[in-house]
């Protein structure tokens, strides 16, 4: 029982990642006041072309710069219409979306002529598991050998970078004037103006560490947790991350917890599946997949309280009356 | 003077009955979700295509469907262009196969997968579940756990139909063996998820498992990749992919969508044009199992031996594999 408990939880760390730094990317947007319902579009971008960058230079760190490089540029014309040309950002970030699932299975086509796939990647062309010292020699001490050496041990080195994302992402919102200042532009940029302060440059600012973290969350899918990308390989996990920001309420360290209860779920329902449970019988499949949602719906309205956004979030700034 | 005008007439005859054997057609293939290039199912389809324009010189047209909704789009625009025979691949098509089949009576449609019964439309079928059944000989066999796993794709009756062959034939090999069934989901995005699909392939292998059979498309590389990563086999499906992880692929379950293809394009260029149902199993060389340097060396001669065995039995009818399909049920 605890095995499979370790072995859930292991499961969990990993399907988390990508939620996870998806989740904190749209935190930075967000806060700026920039919602961003692009996440899986730049995912989906970064993913492709780590993939892609990583299949031609055969090194995953080349892969992970093209990655940040694709999402950030798809950060920025998001920026661009709704900061600079105050569009509304719901439809940018739809566009975004769509333009990332077009351009990425068009250009797959065309480049590696495998149907939108990028080739699959040598070992060395991935990010593979780390191995913590003394793993092996702990393996079998109880508890602690389980806990140590699967739970801890053995990731890749983008889970780790992940994790170490929330307390730095708390660290820079609030305790740096950087932080204090992306969640004045949030919440009042008019204020923030008055400071002297630009709204542009900063939500600009915002919105490229958006890009910056969906590009290594795209990654992780392409070069690090599979081998290559595969056409729409996001499935959805942008919105999953956006459902978990707006269950953090908009706060680094609760979004970790809501992206690794979305993981832990999913872990549940893979290893669940097929599976008697004990008094119960045999839960259906959908019953797990379809869980996450329900969740959400129901935390939020019985449980959470009320998730306010950023009260300026949605809205362009307009500095003068013209 | 007669008789130079009975060998004209004669050799003029002749001519016009080569050319009425060798018809002017004009081929076509629709592709299923997933495809053309997915290294599986739609890609044996490409293979046989490919095969037919390389053995007669004849070009073909063919289209990768993005969505649901373009597959009567893509059927329709073809047939009005007048393109004869086309090949639907993908039991998906069906709804849309015999909806454009009734619009254009005189169009030779053929579909994989499925059967539509309609006087313009040929059905190919395959007996997945005997090929399922050798390859469940073998990840019987190679494991040394006796416990083996599958990984299907969406949840539907053709996918239970390649899980309940694979099982009978771990069974049938070592009767105390263990099999572990996951599909990855119920919608078309279980066929292009291979995060999920090696996170199935990992879960399988912690509960035992060491050798697992994919039937899922793209979201199978996940599962091949997990399986290679771990050290463990795998076994492919539908096409040749053994190469893909040599020495890490057991084997492949060979569904010979590409003979279908080839011989139903030859068919029509050849006036052999027939309509109805066509099942392929292991007797026809519709379905087998792949050998080649990739995994030879993973194959041993006991294991050839009784894969080989398993093979004549079922063509001689001495086992009979229990088709899912064809009560929604497995016995096993």
């Amino acid at each position: 029982m605890f095995e499979m408990m370790i072995l859930i939880l292991d499961s969990t760390v990993r399907l988390s990642t990508p939620l996870l730094l998806a989740c904190l990317a749209g935190l930075y947007s967000e806060r700026s006041g920039i919602f961003d319902i692009g996440l899986e579009g730049k995912m989906l971008g970064a993913a492709f072309a780590a993939g892609a960058g990583a299949a031609v230079t055969g090194s995953a760190w080349l892969g992970l710069a093209c990655g940040i490089v694709v999402s950030v540029a798809l950060a920025l014309l998001h920026g661009f219409a709704s900061i600079t040309n105050r569009g509304n950002q719901i439809v940018s970030g739809v566009a975004i979306n769509f333009l990332a699932m077009g351009l990425t299975a068009l250009l797959g086509q065309d480049w590696f002529r495998q149907g939108g796939q990028t080739p699959p990647l040598p070992v060395e062309a991935r990010f593979t598991s780390l191995d913590w010292p003394f793993a092996e020699a702990l393996r079998d001490v109880p508890v602690i050998g389980g806990l140590y050496s699967e739970l801890l041990s053995g990731h890749n080195l983008l889970v780790y970078v992940a994790f170490l994302m929330v307390p730095f992402t708390w660290w820079a919102l609030y305790r740096t004037r950087f932080g204090l200042r992306l969640r004045a532009v949030g919440e009042n940029p008019a204020a923030v103006d008055t400071a002297g302060i630009s709204v542009t440059w900063l939500r600009y600012r915002a919105v490229i560490c958006t890009g910056i973290l969906c590009g290594v969350a795209g990654a992780y899918l392409s070069t690090a947790q599979s081998a290559s990308f595969i056409k729409d390989m996001t499935a959805g996990r942008g919105f999953i991350a956006l459902a978990a920001l707006i269950f953090a309420k908009w706060r680094p360290v609760p979004a970790m917890f809501a992206c690794l209860l979305f993981g832990f779920l999913d872990a549940v329902a893979i290893r669940l599946q097929g599976q008697e449970l004990p008094g119960i019988g045999e839960v259906p499949v959908q019953f797990f997949q379809a869980l996450p949602y329900i969740l959400t719906v129901v935390l939020l309205a019985g449980f959470i309280g009320r998730a306010i956004p950023p009260k300026a979030g949605g809205t362009a700034y307009v500095k003068e009356r013209t | 003077m007669k008789l130079i005008r009975t060998l004209g007439a004669l050799a003029l005859g002749a001519a016009m009955t080569v050319a009425a054997h060798a018809e002017d057609i004009k081929p076509a293939v629709v592709y299923d979700l997933g495809g053309k290039f997915d290294k599986s199912f739609n890609e044996a389809a490409y293979t046989g295509a490919e095969k037919f324009k390389a053995d007669t010189g004849v070009e073909y047209r063919d289209f990768e469907i993005q969505n649901d909704s373009q597959r009567e789009q893509a059927l329709r625009n073809f047939a009005r262009r007048g393109l004869s025979p086309i090949v639907a691949i993908g039991f998906s098509h069906a709804n849309a196969v015999e909806k454009v089949a009734k619009e254009f009576p005189d169009t030779k449609f053929a579909i994989v997968d499925s059967v539509v019964d309609l006087p313009n439309v040929r059905s190919i079928v395959f007996k997945e579940h005997e090929g399922s059944y050798l390859v469940g000989v073998l990840a019987s066999m190679a494991s040394e756990t006796g416990k083996v796993g599958f990984v299907g794709g969406m949840d539907i009756a053709l996918i239970r139909k390649f899980a309940c062959g694979y099982k009978q034939g771990a069974l049938a090999q070592n009767p105390d063996a263990e099999v572990y069934q996951n599909m990855t989901g119920t919608t078309g995005a279980a066929w292009n998820d291979p995060v999920k699909g090696g996170e199935l392939a990992k879960s399988q292998f912690d509960r035992g498992a060491d050798v697992v059979y994919h039937a899922a498309g793209g979201t199978g590389l996940g599962v091949l990749q997990a399986a290679a990563d771990a050290g463990k086999l795998g076994i492919g499906v539908d096409s040749n992919q053994n190469a893909l992880h040599p020495g890490s692929v057991l084997t492949s379950m060979l569904k010979r969508v590409d003979v279908a293809v080839d011989t139903t394009f030859k068919d029509a260029m050849n006036g052999n044009w027939s309509s109805g149902v066509e099942v392929l199993g292991l007797k026809e060389g519709g379905v087998d199992w792949a050998l080649d340097d990739n995994n030879a060396s993973l194959v041993t001669d006991e294991m050839k031996a009784a894969v080989d065995q398993a093979k004549q039995d079922i063509i001689s009818g001495k086992v009979q594999v229990h088709d899912y399909m064809s009560d929604q049920d497995c016995p096993v």
